[in-house]
């Protein structure tokens, strides 16, 4: 029965990091980036849901749209202003270190604008919990909307990407940006889109997030963001069902190890499975090898 | 015994056959072309000869040594040096350093010796540079040896790559289209070049060309690829005649 | 090729004398009580941070793989250094030898762990590279924080869960106390030594740079399949420079050990924050530029404490200073913006670039 408990949460905790991935997979398979902020955007997400639910005291839906509205934005001018004039910089690392200041800017506005104290986050979902074999196994209402959620997004996602032209300009821009241009994609568009799309799902990401786990400061995405990487990394970095299954699959080892093994070596257990993994598929469980041209 | 034999050397991709049944002779000093439609699998048999893939079958003799399947440092060691169709140089370091990543192997001192500036550092160190600079003056490069290897024009480029091959001292020496971008007054160069390279270093050169200039004018035999398998085979003027070969080339 | 030699050594030669005259500057402030306490309180932390700096730089500059873990490795040095001290602490032995002795214990167990890790990490390509270093960094800080090492008269015990576990007799001691680290270690650490460690640790890897063993490290770098096929053994030159890096981490680590009174592996001091951190200092001193290394490490450790006057603002300035600097050196446009300015007003570069340019433009013409 813990056992099982346990996997649920773990799933619950892993369809959180497959939507957090599921940005920074997009990102980096498209603008070739990683964006160490990703993981300080669901902060910012979990921040406006909670003044506007509180402070505002408007109703949860409207909360979290408004929320999505804002970091979309954010995404999307974060991309403009500090990625793209050093996308043709003499090294990738430029964009990268932008990207952790970045990261440091989000963390020190949200210290200054809502203050170092721990914010407790009310949950924005409210129905009664699913008890199975006699109540010894209890699935939290969060549980569900998050597993619930995740395959949504997860099926929509690949349904654009496959189906729409969008989302075609998007595999074509990952492949080759210079011949995507040549066919006359947008590819700044193409990339800005992609920073929203991204940024919107980390805002969802840490409504949900927050929501199973109540705690908010200005720090509370720092971490999470770390693991959503690992977790693409884990699952192919670049590939959509990559970032799912790498998430899933990190939130079920990493409570089964906190469960089984140790709370205290609970990082570094998830940790070192990613290095297990590595060692035998270096490209990550479903990434692609792409052999260098002699 | 021939410098190079290589006989029924056969690699496939997947579905795809690149190279078939490859047999060829190369001996001591010769000048020696390998030609073919693009696409025919030249740049394939280099990467099998020097380890960059392994074959699915055959073998290749070096000097009577069997040196089917080694890795491409254990190749070079050999004796077997080569340059590439995207000329690969060390971009962040000088025209100098250049050729003497390739004298690593043979003017050595250790890492100790190197940071602590003991003796053999100076020594070694001064050797290496004498015998650079007279590897870059045959190829006229000595005035920019200090430049940055990315500065250097093309053409200079492409003979910064042979120099840093010779400087690993090699029994063969693989050329990928070492004329590809040169103009005529540069090719023209570039083959009294390779004639004093085969002479002063005793050197036996096998080269991919499209040139057919190049190609009739210092190759001495030929041997003519065209998916993958052996076409034609012999004294150059008799394979450049042959009407399979011009049909190949030319088409129907 | 005197020319040439002249140059690099000349520059080396500045980087040094630099290093010497910032110490004598620092020295002479510092004993005139011209620093505040704050200043003079961060003088141990600039040297560590700057050999961190220059160990990282080893490894992305030189190496040209991206680490994000080597926080990792200084919290190795610190630990092991600190725990040789404790354990040698009451036997008598001089305390000057006993702290040469710990850092040389620092960066032996630091260059090991390194050439540990490097054999399965260096195999990865790029990016996977980066994030398994990752790993390893946070798995290092996280078995610091929940070890517990204690010594008695019967030798030394380890266990995973409490002090108690250690089952010590009544003589014994506890040397690593889990999330609390190790304590009282004795405040060895000079500006002084840090300086001389620094100044070894730079004559160490510029000598490295420019001896046969570089070259073969940064051919690797440029271009791994052409390294190869001149014969250059890739695993062993990837190994070696990266343990290397390692180890002047761990130097870097036993010194910020004896810095501090009471050394734990906690998130902010070996966390990916940390190594993060030192990579900023990297690419804003210069990919491969040792004394920007320094200069930027020691600039970006300051600049909070200089920006003390904006109050609770100084981090957000201090964030936006780093994307602004970041965009200024690196985004092409900038650059251009540069060049520009360089041209009219006549700092036109070194006359070699210029007829390399030249030449360049003519071949081409012709062609």
């Amino acid at each position: 029965m813990r056992f099982l408990s346990s996997l649920i949460n773990g799933v619950s905790l892993g369809s959180v990091y497959a939507i957090i991935a599921l940005g920074y997979t997009m990102v980096y398979g498209i603008a070739k980036m990683l964006n160490f902020a990703h993981g300080d955007v669901i902060m910012v997400g979990a921040y406006i849901t909670f003044i506007v639910m509180n402070n505002a005291g408007l109703p949860v839906w409207l909360a979290i749209i408004l929320s999505v509205i804002v970091c979309t934005a954010l995404g999307i001018i974060v991309e403009k202003m500090a990625y793209k004039p050093l996308r043709n910089a003499a090294s990738p690392l430029a964009v990268l270190i932008t990207a952790i200041g970045v990261s440091y800017l989000l963390q020190n506005l949200a210290l200054l604008i809502f203050g170092p104290n721990t914010k407790q986050f009310t949950s924005v979902v409210n129905f009664s919990s699913i008890k199975l074999f006699d109540g010894k196994v209890i699935i939290q209402d969060e549980t569900v909307v998050n597993i619930v959620l995740c395959i949504i997004i997860m099926i929509c996602l690949t349904l654009f990407v496959n189906k729409t032209k969008a989302g075609q300009a998007m595999l074509a821009v990952s492949e080759d940006k210079g011949a995507a241009q040549l066919m006359g994609i947008n590819v700044n568009g193409t990339i800005a889109l992609t920073f929203a799309i991204g940024s919107g799902l980390a805002a969802i990401a840490g409504v949900l997030m927050c929501s199973a786990y109540p705690t908010l400061t200005p720090y509370t995405g720092s971490m999470p963001g770390i693991k959503a990487f690992v977790a693409a990394v884990l699952g192919g970095i670049g590939s959509i069902p990559g970032a799912f299954l790498g998430g899933i699959l990190l939130g079920v080892i990493e409570i089964l190890g906190k469960t089984y093994i140790s709370t205290q070596l609970g990082d570094a257990i998830v940790f070192s499975m990613l290095i297990i993994v590595l060692l035998v598929k270096p490209t990550g469980i479903l990434g692609k090898n792409i052999q260098e041209k002699v | 015994m021939a410098l190079l034999e290589v006989k029924n050397l056969s690699i496939s991709f997947g579905g795809l056959r690149a190279v078939d049944n490859f047999n060829m002779v190369i001996e001591e000093g010769q000048l020696y072309g390998l030609i073919g439609p693009n696409g025919a699998g030249k740049t394939t048999v280099f990467n099998l000869l020097t380890g960059v893939y392994k074959p699915t079958e055959g073998m290749i003799l070096l000097n009577g040594k069997n040196i089917t399947g080694k890795k491409t440092i254990e190749i070079n060691h050999e004796g077997i040096a080569r340059t590439f169709q995207n000329i690969r140089l060390f971009k962040e370091l000088s025209v100098l350093d250049n050729v003497k990543v390739g004298l690593h192997n043979h003017y050595q001192y250790n890492t100790l010796t190197g940071i602590f500036r003991l003796p053999g550092y100076f020594k070694t160190e001064k050797a290496m540079n004498e015998k650079a600079m007279e590897l870059l003056k045959v190829f006229d490069l000595d005035k920019e040896a200090d430049y940055l290897s990315s500065n250097l024009p093309y053409g200079k480029q492409r003979k910064l790559e042979i120099a840093r091959a010779l400087a690993t001292e090699p029994r063969l020496l693989l050329l990928d289209e070492p004329a590809a971008g040169m103009n005529p007054n540069e090719t023209k160069e570039l083959m009294e070049t390779i004639h004093f390279v085969r002479d002063e270093f005793k050197m036996t050169i096998l080269l991919i060309e499209h040139d057919m200039k190049l190609v009739s004018g210092i190759c001495e035999k030929l041997t003519v690829l065209n998916f993958g398998s052996v076409l034609a085979q012999g004294e150059t003027t008799s394979v450049l005649n042959n009407p399979e070969v011009i049909k190949a080339y030319l088409g129907e | 090729m005197k020319m040439k030699i002249n140059k690099t050594t000349k520059k080396n030669t500045i980087t040094y004398l630099m290093l010497l005259i910032a110490w004598i500057v620092v020295e002479v402030l510092l004993r005139g009580g011209h620093l505040s306490n704050l200043i003079s309180g961060m003088l141990v932390l600039l040297c560590v941070y700057s050999i961190m700096a220059v160990s990282l730089n080893l490894t992305v500059g030189i190496l040209g793989e991206l680490s994000l873990g080597h926080a990792g490795f200084m919290c190795i040095g610190a630990f092991s250094s600190a725990f040789f001290t404790q354990c040698f602490m009451n036997t008598g032995m001089n305390a000057g030898l006993r702290f040469f002795l710990a850092i040389i214990v620092g960066i032996v167990v630091a260059g090991l762990f390194g050439l540990l890790i490097g054999i399965p990490v260096l195999r990865l390509k790029g990016d996977y590279l980066a994030i398994v270093t990752l790993a390893f960094g946070e798995i290092i800080k996280n078995i610091c924080n929940v070890m517990y090492v204690g010594k008695d008269s019967n030798g030394i015990h380890f266990s995973m869960k409490d002090t108690a576990s250690l089952g010590l007799d009544v003589d014994g001691t506890v040397i690593i106390n889990g999330a609390q680290g190790i304590t009282r270690t004795p405040r060895q650490a000079t500006f002084t030594i840090g300086v001389i460690v620094l100044l070894i640790a730079l004559i160490i890897v510029l000598n490295l740079i420019n001896s046969r063993t570089g070259r073969a490290v940064m051919s690797i770098r440029d271009n791994r399949i052409a390294a190869e096929s001149v014969g250059i053994q890739v695993t062993k030159y990837k190994l070696l420079a990266f343990a290397i890096s390692a180890a002047i981490a761990g130097a870097a680590g036993a010194l910020y050990a004896h810095n501090t009174s009471a050394l734990m592996a906690t998130s902010a001091k070996f966390g990916y924050n940390m190594s993060i951190m030192f990579l900023v200092f990297v690419v804003l001193g210069g990919i491969g530029n040792m004394r920007g290394s320094i200069i930027a490490a020691v600039v970006l450790t300051v600049l909070p404490e200089v920006l003390r006057f904006a109050d609770n603002k100084r981090m957000l300035i201090y964030a936006i200073v780093l994307i602004v600097m970041m965009l200024w050196n690196w985004a092409p446009a900038a650059k251009e913006f540069r060049e520009r300015v360089k041209e009219r007003f006549g700092f036109d570069g070194s006359k070699a670039k210029k007829a390399g340019k030249e030449e360049k433009k003519n071949t081409k013409g012709v062609a």
